[in-house]
Parts: C-alpha cells; sequence; structure tokens
C-alpha cells in the first residue's frame, strides 16, 4: 500500500515536472555577439534574441557569466528632442511564441567589472537564468568594436 | 415695446457678448508693437579643445574642412559605439570626398575621457575620427556653444555609479563653421553620405 502510494507520488511528481523541463528547450537564444573591450575598465554591451516556443510566457531574472562580475539588462533610449539615455531596463517577460531582441540602439547586456578584455575573435559563455529556475548557458562570439549586428 | 425681465437680461448678455467680441478683434488686429522674432541662432562652430594626441585645437584649425560631430563618453556601451561605427561607414563611403570631411567625438565625460583614452577609443572605429576632451569648464563651454544637452545621472548599475545622458544626434557644419543640420541618432550612413555628398 504504502509502495504503490510512493509510486503514486513519484509518477505525479515526475509527470508535473515535465512541463518544467520542456520548458527549458523550448526557450532558445539566437544571433548573440558581444562588442570588443577596451581593455577592462569600461563596459561593453552583449546582445542576443530569446525566442519563447513555450505554452507560458518567461520571465527572465539575472544573466552570468564569468568575463563580467555584473552583467545586466539596460535599455537605450532617445527622446523627441534627441537625447539619449540608458537606465536599467525592468522585466524582461517573454509571452509564448514571442522573441524579444537585445540589439544596439535598444536593449542590452550591459558587461560591467571585466574580468578580462573582450577581444575580437574570442567567445564566453553567458548564462540567462530565469525565474521559472531555468538555465540557458550560451557561447557568444566577440565581434569587433565596430560591428554593428550579428554575423549572418 | 416693453421687455419683460428675461428679456432685458437676455439682451443685456448679447450686448457684452458684441462688445467682448469686437474688443477681442481689436485686439488681434492691433498692430504687434513688440513682435516675437523667430529665427533659429546661427550657429556656429565654437571651441577650444585638446584632441587625443594631446594637441590643442580650436574650430578655426578646421576652416575649409566640413565638420561631422558628435557628442558622446567612451564608458557609453551602446549609443556611442552604434553612432561611431556609422561615422566611421559614412567616412569609408564618401570615398574620394571623406578628405573634405573632419569627424569630431566630444566627449562630455572628461573626468573619465582625458585624451589618452579618447586615444585607445575612438581610433578603434577609424582613423580620420578625432577625438576631443579639456576641461569641466570647456566642455561646459562647447555644449553651450553646440546648444547641446548632457546630464550626469546617478545610476547603482554603472561604471563609478553613473552614466551621461546627452544629445546623440550627429551635427554637420560646413567649411566655414555653419551648422548646416543635424541627423537624428540612428539615420542610416547610406541617408548621411547620400546628404552630405549633395552638398560638396
Amino acid at each position: 500500500m504504502i509502495n504503490k502510494l510512493l509510486i503514486l507520488i513519484a509518477v505525479t511528481v515526475t509527470f508535473v515536472n515535465i512541463p518544467a523541463y520542456a520548458q527549458t528547450r523550448d526557450v532558445t537564444i539566437t544571433r548573440q555577439w558581444a562588442r570588443a573591450s577596451i581593455g577592462t575598465m569600461r563596459p561593453t554591451a552583449a546582445y542576443l534574441t530569446i525566442t519563447n516556443n513555450g505554452k507560458d510566457a518567461v520571465i527572465l531574472d539575472r544573466i552570468k557569466t564569468k568575463i563580467a562580475a555584473m552583467a545586466h539588462i539596460h535599455n537605450s533610449t532617445t527622446n523627441a528632442k534627441g537625447i539619449s539615455s540608458m537606465a536599467p531596463a525592468g522585466e524582461i517577460r517573454i509571452e509564448p511564441n514571442q522573441s524579444v531582441t537585445l540589439q544596439p540602439s535598444g536593449l542590452h547586456i550591459m558587461l560591467m567589472d571585466l574580468q578580462r578584455p573582450l577581444i575580437k575573435g574570442d567567445s564566453f559563455e553567458l548564462t540567462l537564468i530565469f525565474e521559472n529556475g531555468q538555465h540557458i548557458t550560451t557561447d557568444v562570439p566577440v565581434l569587433a568594436i565596430s560591428a554593428r549586428g550579428p554575423k549572418e | 415695446m416693453k421687455f419683460s425681465n428675461l428679456q432685458k437680461f437676455l439682451w443685456a448678455l448679447v450686448a457684452i457678448a458684441v462688445i467682448g467680441l469686437s474688443g477681442a478683434a481689436f485686439w488681434q488686429k492691433r498692430p504687434d508693437t513688440n513682435p516675437m522674432i523667430y529665427s533659429p541662432p546661427a550657429l556656429v562652430a565654437d571651441f577650444s579643445l585638446t584632441d587625443h594626441n594631446g594637441n590643442l585645437r580650436t574650430d578655426e584649425d578646421f576652416t575649409g574642412k566640413w565638420l561631422l560631430v558628435f557628442f558622446g563618453f567612451t564608458n557609453c556601451p551602446d549609443i556611442c559605439p552604434t553612432s561611431l561605427s556609422e561615422i566611421a561607414v559614412v567616412m569609408d563611403d564618401l570615398q574620394e570626398k571623406a578628405s573634405a570631411v573632419q569627424p569630431l567625438f566630444i566627449t562630455i565625460d572628461p573626468k573619465r575621457d582625458t585624451p589618452e583614452v579618447l586615444a585607445e577609443y575612438v581610433t578603434l572605429f577609424h582613423p580620420a575620427i578625432l577625438g576631443l576632451s579639456g576641461s569641466l569648464e570647456q566642455i561646459e563651454q562647447t555644449g553651450k556653444s553646440f546648444k547641446i544637452f548632457y546630464e550626469k545621472l546617478q545610476q547603482d548599475q554603472a561604471p563609478d555609479g553613473y552614466t551621461m545622458s546627452h544629445s546623440s544626434s550627429l551635427f554637420l557644419f560646413d567649411s566655414n563653421g555653419h551648422f548646416v543640420r543635424s541627423f537624428a541618432y540612428g539615420t542610416q550612413a547610406s541617408k548621411i553620405v547620400e546628404d552630405i555628398k549633395s552638398r560638396l
């Protein structure tokens, strides 16, 4: 009886967890690239597209990378008077079947306190951690400081 | 003819309205003795700054060249590299006409952006771009003469705890240093090239 109950619990837990694993595969990262830095004293930026093919919205919680002690999503905006500024982006929520694109002049991952310079031709690992606990690690190629988008 | 009190009241209202309207018309037709003359100031490039090679430079040094001026700071990871990359494309695509144009990158964060810092920054984008820095007062003076806006913003998630908001348009000056036009941030390099080529 106890065994049957345990099996029932185990089966239930497994099935409840399956959607979470499936979701991990449902979120994909594409078009990732970072801009080469000048040494380690000044910040640089990384860009990518997050696509949610799952059934539930996902919310990006934080970003981890060994290359920078601080990695935050910031947003650049330019107002009608032609004045640009940058501020933390707030919640990044990706609805099912939607993408969020981080690209120059808008959302970007600001990489600060660089642990080593980002040199053109190198690449580094970056992990996106979502509020539902899922982690996605991607390899980000470093392009020239004058790059304007990912390599096709 | 006798008016009821109500009629008297209504006629009085009409009278007030007529007087009011004619008064308004009179005021409108009255010749403006103190007209507001609106004409945008003739903006002339005016600065005295230190370039990224350590040389003192004024606007007069560039007489004969068209100026393409951008304000920014090197701790800016997104807007400034994007603009400088556009300027680099503009310079390449101007081809033989590029020698008539001097691109200038003027820092609005001179405390961090010394000439040495600018030297390792601007040259990564294009060899023609000249970085300019100066004292806080010199930059303030330059900002005033170019009528640009910039502001230091406290921000925990920024290097040294601050970031800068700033005018991000590109300013074009003719070979006499007179303001010609600005290009809004994000204007495609091809559009800028087309515009400049049509003027040279």
